[in-house]
Parts: C-alpha cells; structure tokens; sequence
C-alpha cells in the first residue's frame, strides 16, 4: 500500500470527485469531499516523511519501466509543494463548510465539490509526475477545473472572467504542448529525467531553443508573470472568495513550481542561461511586476482585487529569485513560493470571512471592521504584516534571503528596489488597517443582512484563517525547516543541472 | 553567578508578561488585580536591583533565545546603557502603577483590566530593547512597545483618540518599516553582523557615503527618538490617560527612541566613525532647530499637556544632540538626561493629571491660583520644572552640564548657544504655570480663596507618586554617583 | 525548403490565423473557432511528426521493417479529448454569459458591465 502512496495521491482526489455525484444531499458531499482532501493530505505527508528519509521515490505507472511507460517522481521539492497544496485545500474546504452557503446555491454545491476535487488532483499531478506530457494532460484538467470555479462567482462578471482565462490559460498551454512537441522530436523521450540527460546532447540547437522559449512563456502564463497577468485580478476578484483563496495559494505556486522543474531539472541552469539572456529577462519582468503590481493594488477600491494585484508582485518577487541564477537566489524563490502560499491563503481566508458577514470585500465594507469582527482582521493585519516582509513572519525570512541572493550577485540596485517593493505593501495594507480600525462603521446595513448578522465569523472560517496565521508565524520564528529544505532542494536543482 | 545573572535577566523580561496574565486573570477584581501589577514591580525592581550591582562589577553575560536564521539571532545581553534604561523603566513603573490606582478610579476610566495587562506588556518589551544584544532583537522590541501602547492611546475610544491613534501607529509603524528595517538589513549587508558591540561594526573600508546614508536612515527611522520632522505622533499621543502619557509618552517610548539611536551611535557606528561622518554634522543642526522649535511651540501651548509633549520632543533633541556631538562628555549627558529628564517630565505628567482629577482642568490659562487648593502638586510641579530647566538642585542639572560640557569638548559653540537659549525658553515655558497658580494676578479670583471652590489635592495614591518622584528630582542632585558610574561605563 | 516542410508551413499558417483570430475578434463564438484552428494546427504538427518516409502504419505485419512512429498520434488523441473539453467548457460560459449579458460581443460586454 505504501509503495503506492505517489499514484494515490493523485488517485484520491481525481475519483473522489465523481463519487460526489452518487451522494445527493450537499452536506454529506462536503463531508465527504474534507474526507478526500484530508485524506491526500495525510498521504503528502507521508510522503514527505517516506522521502525525507529514504531519499527520490519513483513509481511507474501499471508497472512499464520508466523511459517508456509513464513515471512518478517524487522528491524533496514535489513532496513539500504536494503537502502545500493539500493543506491549503483541506483548510479551505473545510472553511467551505458554512463560507459557501452565501456564495454558492444550495443546488449548484454538489457540482462545485467535484469541481475542487479534479483540480486538486489536477495540481496534484502536476507535482507527481515525472512525465513531461502528462504535465500537459494535469494542467489541462486543473485549468478546465479552475475557469469552472471562477464561473461559479455570483457577479457576472466572473463569468466573463472565467471566460478570458480560459483563452489566456488555453494559449498558455497550447504553447507548452508545442514545447513538448519540439523537445520529443529533439530527443524521442517525454520522460524528464531521461529529457534532462539527453538535452546537453543537442546544446545550441536551434530546436531545444525554441522549445525552451514555447514551454517557459507557456508557463508564464499560467503564473501571471508581469506582463502576462492580465487574466489575474479579474478572475481572482469575482470567484468565490473561497475559491480565490485556493487558487491563489496553490494554482500560481504549481505554475512556479513547474517553472523551476522544467527550468532546473528539465534544460537545466547551463542550457537556460546559455541559450538566452534569461536571466537578464526575468529579473526585469520580476523587478517591474513587482513595481506596477504594487502601484496598482494601492489604488484597488475592491480588497480581493488589490490583494489579487498583490499576489502578481509576489510572484515577481520568487521570479527575481530564479533570475539570479544562484542557489541562494533559487532558495528565496522556493522559500516565498511556501511562503506567500501560506499567507495568501490566511489572506483570502479572512476575506471569505468577511465577505460571508458583509456580503462585499470593497474598501468600504472594511470601515469600523476593527471592532465588529477583531479576530479576522487581526488575521488580514498578521497576514499583513507577513506580505510586508516584518521579521517573526514568514514574508521575512522569503525576502531577507532574496536580499541576501541580491547582495551575494553584486546586484545592489535589485536589493534595493526590493526593499521599496516591500514599502509599497506597507501603503497597501495601512489603506485596509486605516479603514478597520480608524474609520466609523457605516451606518446602513448592506442589502439583505440584518444587524446581528455583522458579528464576527463562524468558527469553521475563523479555525482555518488563524490556523494558517499561526503557521505564518511559527515558520517566520522556527525557520530550520523551510530554510534547511529549500537550502537543500536549491543545491540539489542547481547541482543536477550542471 | 553568570547563571543566576541571566536567570535574573529572563525574569526581567518574564515578569511583567506574568503580569499581564495576572492582572487579566484577576480583571474582576480590582483590588487584587492592581495587588498583582504592584507585587511585579517591586518583584521587577528588585531584579533589576541586583542585576545593576552585576553590571557595575564588569559582568557582562548574555544569552541567545533562539537562531531565526543563520547569524540571525533573539540575543540579550547586559550592559550599562540598557542598565540604566532598565533601572528607570521599571521603578518607574511601579510608581506610575500607584499613580494609576489613584487616577483610574479617580477619573472613572472604562476598560481598566486591558489597561494594566497592556501597560506591563509595554514594560516587558521596554525589558527587551534595554537589554538587546543585537539590532533585530531591538527592532522586534521595540515594534512590539508600538503595537502594545497603541491600545493604551486610543483607551478613550472618542474619535478625538482614533485619530491621535491613527497618527500615532502610522508615524511610529511607518518610519520604523520605512527607514529602520531597511537600515538594519543595510547594515547585515555592510558589515555582516547586527550584534552591538564596542567600537562599532563597520570595517575601515566601508564606503563613508553609505555610512552617512545609514545614519540619517536610522536618525529617521527610530520614530520614537520624535526628531523633527517625524514627531508629530507625540502629541498626538497625549489623547492617552495620563498615566500613559505619563510613563510611556515620557519616560518608556520615547526614551526607548533615543535609548535606540544611542545603541546605534555607540556600539554600531562607534562614536569615532559617528564623529568622523559628515552627515553628522547636518543631523546636529537639524536636531539643534528641532530644539528650539519644539520649545517655541510649546510656549505657544495652552493644553497643559500638549505643553508638556513638545516639551518632550525638545527634551529628547537634547539627546539625540548628546549622541551625535560623538564626544565622551556628550555621552555622559546623554545618558543622564535620559534618566533625569524621566523623574522630571513624569512627574510634571503626574501632577498635570492631579489637576485633571482634582478640578478637570487642561486648559493653562485655567490653573492661575490653582497654588491654594493644590499645594502640594504645585510644588511639586515646580520642582519638576526646575529639573527640566537644568537648575540646582535638581537632578537636570547634572545632565544639562554633561551636555553643555558635550558641546565644547567638540568645539559646538554655536550648539552650545541653542542650548542655552533652549534653557531660557524652558524656564519661559514651564516656570510661570506654577507661579501663576500661587501667585495669581490682580483681579482674578484664586481656587480655595474665601469660599470652598470643592478642590483638593488628586488621590492620596497619585499624590504619593507626586512625591515620590519629586524626591528623586532632588536626592538626583545631590547623590548623582549610582547613574553616574553607570553612565561612565558605557562604551 | 518549402516543399519539403510544406506540412510545417501548413501548421504556422493554421497557426497564425487562429493566433490572429483569437487577438481581433471581438465576439466570443468567434474567438472560440480561433484558439480552435489554434489548437488543431499544433495537432497537426504532432502527426506530422510521428510520420516516417515509407513508413507504414504502426501495425506489426510480415515484410514490413519501417513504422511510422504511432506515439506522436497517441499523445495528441489525448491533446484532442482536452481540447473539446476546452471548447465545451468555453460555449458553455459563453451561453451564460450570453443569458446574463444578452450578448456575445466583448465590446458590448464592457460597455454593459460600465453602465452599472
């Protein structure tokens, strides 16, 4: 059974999702679907444990060995963002409980449950596998799942969003396909590790090249890279505020991680630099993403969409980390990819909160909420605090050690822009504390809420929320692990590679 | 002994944390509750007591909490600046505990329980930065007093509170996130290393242009020194009970600003790299106006309070200025005003409530002939102000004169002169408001004259903290050698 | 060059045309048959991949020593099935939107969602 434990992690969740159908009632599915996603959680964890100690594991699918059959690979990297991903969806499905009965009909709950499940399992495989093409087929069922989420959004605009995405994701994945397809016939193999050992055989051919461009740009896409995120702020700010909490902590940090793993383990560090200026590129892109996203979200009037312009900065920030080029660079980027899940998540579950009392997650639902509901905003200021970067959270450790990746490259000025990068955050999370804590609540009660509606948020959403700010801030104290693992599985991509 | 030496340190920190436990344990009952606050503080000041005598026989033993990342660490360690700041903080604290219980029930305050657990959170982390081995340590510390006293502030729960807040948690927050923790990362970058240590961090060959960069960064960044232009947040603070303005806006934050920049002054920079910055230079005559200004304000002042908080900025100028003239006798001054300005200014926070409580009275104007129904207080302010003044005999005299001997020793004349002028407006400022209340003029009618006005003196506990205080303005003067020889280890 | 690639030629222009259809149109059905034409050129160009000279189809049989390579032509069958999922997917929310809008054209669609 144990030996099992890479395909069930994906197995779990893709057939538990069209077992939902057979339950009618929709409180028994949502029992069943926080079963399920515990259960894959439980799985990450034991094998983040069967890894950490006995080192890769490799699975081949119905027994064919791996060259030609397909391969599941799990190492330090992939168990670490499996167990993130699974987390996170267990934390957020288990906050769906009672946050979607104001989001999400009654009758449309069942379907929205299968939905979650085959994205998780989407993104789930994505981390697994070790086959490039299967990469694909993960990605397509995780994006066809997530620009269904989206649509679920009550405002109508969502559906335009979903729709916008799905073109944008569409695109983005074509491309990858067509990488895919340029690198089988470079080098007749889908597998990464034996793609990984043949690629420096055709070096400075003009194939692997232009697979390389097609695969990454594809990828940026589905991560939001500046100026690639147009499809973004809108998806995030009309999904359900439950989904938006999902899709921000986990759907970008599988695109960051695919990123690297096809970047690091795939081409490797020496062909990626050699074949373009890429690091030059994505230091730029990193750099201004975090400048325009910033400045933008400073202006949002509408909280999920400023934090959703937040989230692009943040992913500008782990893409500067690649940019370098370093192990130490590389080890910000997996740091803040851990990071930010952790605290996006506690982030937009404390939005969900808010948007379960006040029904609206616009600027001015915020006034006077320092009072009416202490506990998630105190969650949304320590979430805050964390994306700012102040030491004792996490966002510290993530952004001293691209301070630190800076310094070491001789790059002063990125260090630099780093550090007002963060002072930007400051403007945008004081706006949000300015309005909780130092503006009267308004006086009139939103449509359809009566007044001992606007108290503070159930438990089922508040547990979550603080559990993932505790975690925020027991990782930003204790930092052996994260640090001692990205120290480890930078070292390790970078050393593959050569 | 070196055990037992960091034993008494972890109790330092601890002490007031089981405090606040306590006190909110014990909300609902008051008598109980403030037993708990007052058994800390004597059980602090005792600690702290011990721990001086350690300091003054050399010992110098620290203790790292925990590693948050390689060569980042949670360290304290004992030295003789953070001593003296210690041995303030705390007395001063059980005092203004006794102030309180007068003041509190006197004025009827709401929310009292949150009002002990906070203030002695806010003293365990003033424990924190005093005793900070390194600048992170300080920087999380010193964070912490922001967050732990902006409830204290905004206690009222007016409007008029929520924006003294606003300001206060933006300024503070603002400059320390702004300037301060870049600076702090500027300088692992520069030198490698956060922990203070004598002499100074920073190799022969760091760049003197980054150097100037870092110290106007930090000059700016630690709000709480309130160096003109980012001292708006101490006034706006004085919205806060008295106590609070009392302790916190007088003595623990403010002297937790300047207490900072010293560290930075003295054991990142070393007074001979601060000396040798040009920058330095700039910075002095930028806190030498912020002197003068803050007490042409104050005299402007009719809020006896809002008086007293510019006063304050000009107070802490004299610090800061001690720091940056990067003289031993500057220093020293500093140092002692530290100390001297705290008896002085709390004292004068003190009767300023007394009078609150007694007649409801913040207006100056109000308080001529105040002298006859408060005596006691009035008196009491005297003294104080004499002290602020510099003058025999009390304690500011000693410091006033480190100061003044600062600025000649680095060949300041023209600072020199701004604090002499600063001396004249202080008396200009301070001294007529007791003597108007003794000495009413002509035509008006005095409290307490002919027929009973209905004003006494504030609550005998407030009062006791009155005199309790003063006495220490004056037994300064004439026993100064315990602050002294601590002070004159320093560095 | 160009008659011997001609089938990489096809695929570009396939490829281009819907790239260039899926930028300009404004209406939704429409964009939907470009990132279709899109997908199907890359389709194309899979198969034409797996194609050998003389080869035969991938099917053992007596005497003949040359197959076409039959992976290319699995893989895309997969691409295939994800892209009609993608296409249902997209009409379904464009009758959605459809519904909730009462149109189809991005333009209108913008305006709409500025009036409220």
């Amino acid at each position: 059974m144990l030996s099992h434990l890479p395909i069930l992690q994906v197995v779990v969740p893709l057939l538990a999702a069209p077992a939902c159908l057979l339950l009618d009632r929709s409180r028994l599915v949502w029992i069943f679907t926080v079963l399920a996603c515990g259960l894959s959680l439980l799985i990450s964890m034991l094998l983040l444990y069967q890894v950490s100690q006995h080192g890769t594991l490799s699975y081949d699918l119905g027994g064919w060995d791996a060259p030609w059959g397909i391969e599941y690979r799990i190492d330090l990297l992939s168990a670490y963002v499996m167990l993130v991903v699974s987390g996170i969806a267990t934390l957020v499905i288990v906050a769906a409980g009672t946050g979607l009965e104001r989001e999400i009909p009654l009758e449309k709950q069942t379907v929205f449950y299968v939905t979650y499940l085959l994205c998780l399992a989407g993104l789930l495989g994505i981390v697994a596998t070790g086959d490039i093409f299967n990469v694909f087929v993960f990605l397509e069922i995780s994006s066809l799942a997530t620009y269904a989420l989206i649509a679920y959004g009550r405002d109508r605009r969502a559906l335009w969003a979903a729709y916008q995405y799905l073109i944008v994701g569409t695109i983005g994945a074509t491309f990858i396909l067509i990488g895919i397809g340029f690198l089988y016939s470079l080098t007749g193999t889908l597998n990464m590790q034996d793609l990984a050992a043949r690629i420096p055989d055709s070096a400075g051919s003009r194939t692997a090249s232009t697979a390389f461009v097609f695969i990454v740009v594809g990828v940026c896409l589905k991560l939001a890279l500046f100026p690639l995120h147009l499809w973004l702020p809108n998806a995030y700010a009309y999904a359900p505020s439950l989904v938006t909490a999902f899709l921000a902590a986990t759907a970008t940090k599988v695109a960051v991680y695919l990123l690297i793993r096809l970047h690091f383990s795939v081409f490797g560090e020496q062909f990626a630099s050699s074949s373009l200026p890429l690091h030059g590129i994505l230091l730029t892109l990193g750099l201004a993403g975090v400048f325009v996203a910033s400045l933008v979200a400073i202006f949002q009037p509408d909280i999920k969409r400023l934090f959703a312009y937040s989230s692009i900065a943040q992913i500008g920030y782990m893409i500067i980390g690649i940019g370098f080029g370093t192990a130490i660079g590389l080890q910000a980027t997996l740091l803040h990819l851990f990071n930010h899940a952790l605290m996006k998540g506690a982030l937009f579950l404390a939005l969900a909160a808010v948007v379960y009392r006040l029904g609206s997650a616009d600027i001015s639902a915020f006034r006077g909420l320092g009072r009416r509901m202490p506990w998630t905003m105190a969650a949304i200021v320590i979430g805050g605090l964390s994306l700012i970067g102040m030491p004792l959270t996490v966002g510290f450790v993530s952004k001293w050690y691209l301070i630190l990746a800076a310094i070491e490259a001789g790059m002063w000025p990125v260090a630099l822009l780093v550090v007002t990068g963060s002072i930007l955050a400051v403007v945008y999370v004081w706006r949000l504390v300015e309005a909780a804590y130092f503006q009267p609540p308004e006086n009139e009660l939103p449509e359809g809420l009566d007044g001992p509606d606007r108290r503070e948020a159930p438990l089922t959403l508040l547990v979550p929320t603080w559990l993932l700010v505790l975690v925020n801030i027991y990782l930003g104290i204790d930092t052996r692990l994260t640090v001692g693992t990205s120290g480890a599985v930078a070292s390790a991509l970078l050393g593959g590679g050569q | 002994m070196n055990l037992s030496v960091i034993g008494l340190m972890q109790a330092v920190l601890v002490i007031p944390l089981l405090a606040a436990a306590g006190v909110a344990l014990t909300g609902m009952r008051p008598n109980l509750r403030e037993g708990v606050s007052l058994v800390a503080g004597a059980l602090l000041v005792a600690a702290v007591g011990l721990l001086y005598q350690a300091v003054m026989a050399g010992d110098r033993s620290g203790w790292t909490l925990l590693e948050l990342l390689p060569g980042l660490t949670i360290s304290f360690r004992l030295e003789p600046l953070g001593m003296l700041f210690c041995l303030i903080a705390s007395f001063l604290w059980v005092v203004t505990i006794l102030y309180a219980i007068g003041y509190m029930r006197g004025h009827g305050e709401a929310n009292q329980t949150r009002f002990y657990a906070l203030f002695a959170v806010a003293i365990a982390s003033v424990g924190g930065i005093a005793l900070a081995d390194n600048l992170l340590t300080l920087f999380i510390f010193y964070e912490v007093l922001t967050l732990s006293t902006y409830p204290l502030v905004t206690h009222a729960g007016t409007d008029k509170a929520r924006r003294g807040g606003r300001t206060y948690l933006g300024l503070l927050l603002g400059t320390s996130i702004v300037f301060f923790l870049p600076a702090i990362i500027a300088t692992w970058a520069l030198a490698g290393t956060l922990t203070f240590t004598e002499g100074g961090i920073f190799g022969d060959d760091t760049p003197p242009v980054l150097l100037s960069l870092l110290l106007v960064l930090f000059v700016f960044g630690i709000g709480k020194a309130a160096v003109m232009p980012f001292h708006r947040w101490l006034p706006a603070a004085m919205v806060a009970p008295t106590p609070v303005s009392a302790l916190l806006h007088a003595v623990a934050v403010v002297k937790a600003g300047v207490f900072a920049l010293a560290k930075v002054g003295v054991f990142i920079f070393g007074l001979d790299t601060l000396g040798s910055l040009a920058v330095t230079e700039w910075l002095l005559y930028l806190v030498a106006f912020g002197v003068l200004a803050a007490s042409l304000v104050a005299m402007r002042q009719n809020n006896l309070k809002a008086r007293l908080a510019y006063s304050t900025i000009s107070q802490l100028g004299y610090i800061s200025l001690g720091v940056l003239l990067a003289t031993s006798a500057g220093l020293l001054g500093s140092a002692l005003h530290i100390a001297m300005h705290a008896f002085g200014k709390i004292t004068l926070f003190f009767c300023a409530g007394a009078i609150l409580v007694a007649s409801h009275k913040t207006e100056i104007s109000d308080m001529r002939g105040l002298g006859r129904a408060m005596p006691l207080t009035m008196a009491a302010f005297f003294i104080a102000s004499l002290s602020i003044i510099g003058l025999p005999p009390t304690g500011g005299s000693w410091s006033k004169w480190y100061l003044i001997l600062g600025t000649l020793e680095a060949g300041q004349w023209l600072l020199m002169g701004v604090l002499m002028v600063s001396s004249l407006l202080n008396i200009a400022y301070l001294l007529p408001i007791p003597l108007k209340a003794f000495f009413p003029a002509n035509g008006t009618a005095g409290y307490g004259s002919g027929e009973d006005s209905g004003i006494r003196e504030a609550p005998l506990a407030s009062l006791l903290a009155i005199m309790i205080t003063t006495l220490m303005c004056l037994l300064l003067f004439f026993f100064p050698q315990p602050l002294y020889e601590l002070a004159r280890s320093i560095g | 060059m160009l008659p011997e690639l001609y089938n990489y030629w096809v695929v570009i222009l396939l490829m281009m045309t819907g790239f260039y259809i899926v930028i300009v149109q404004g209406n939704l059905i429409k964009k939907l048959i470009g990132l279709n034409l899109f997908q199907t050129s890359v389709f194309i160009f899979y198969i034409s991949l797996g194609k050998v000279s003389g080869g035969s189809a991938p099917i053992f049989a007596e005497g003949v020593s040359s197959y076409s390579n039959p992976l290319p032509h699995v893989l895309i069958l997969t691409a295939i099935v994800v892209g009609i999922a993608t296409t249902a997917l997209a009409l379904a929310l464009v009758i959605r939107i459809r519904n909730a809008y009462g149109t189809v054209e991005e333009e209108e669609l913008q305006q709409r969602d500025l009036e409220c």
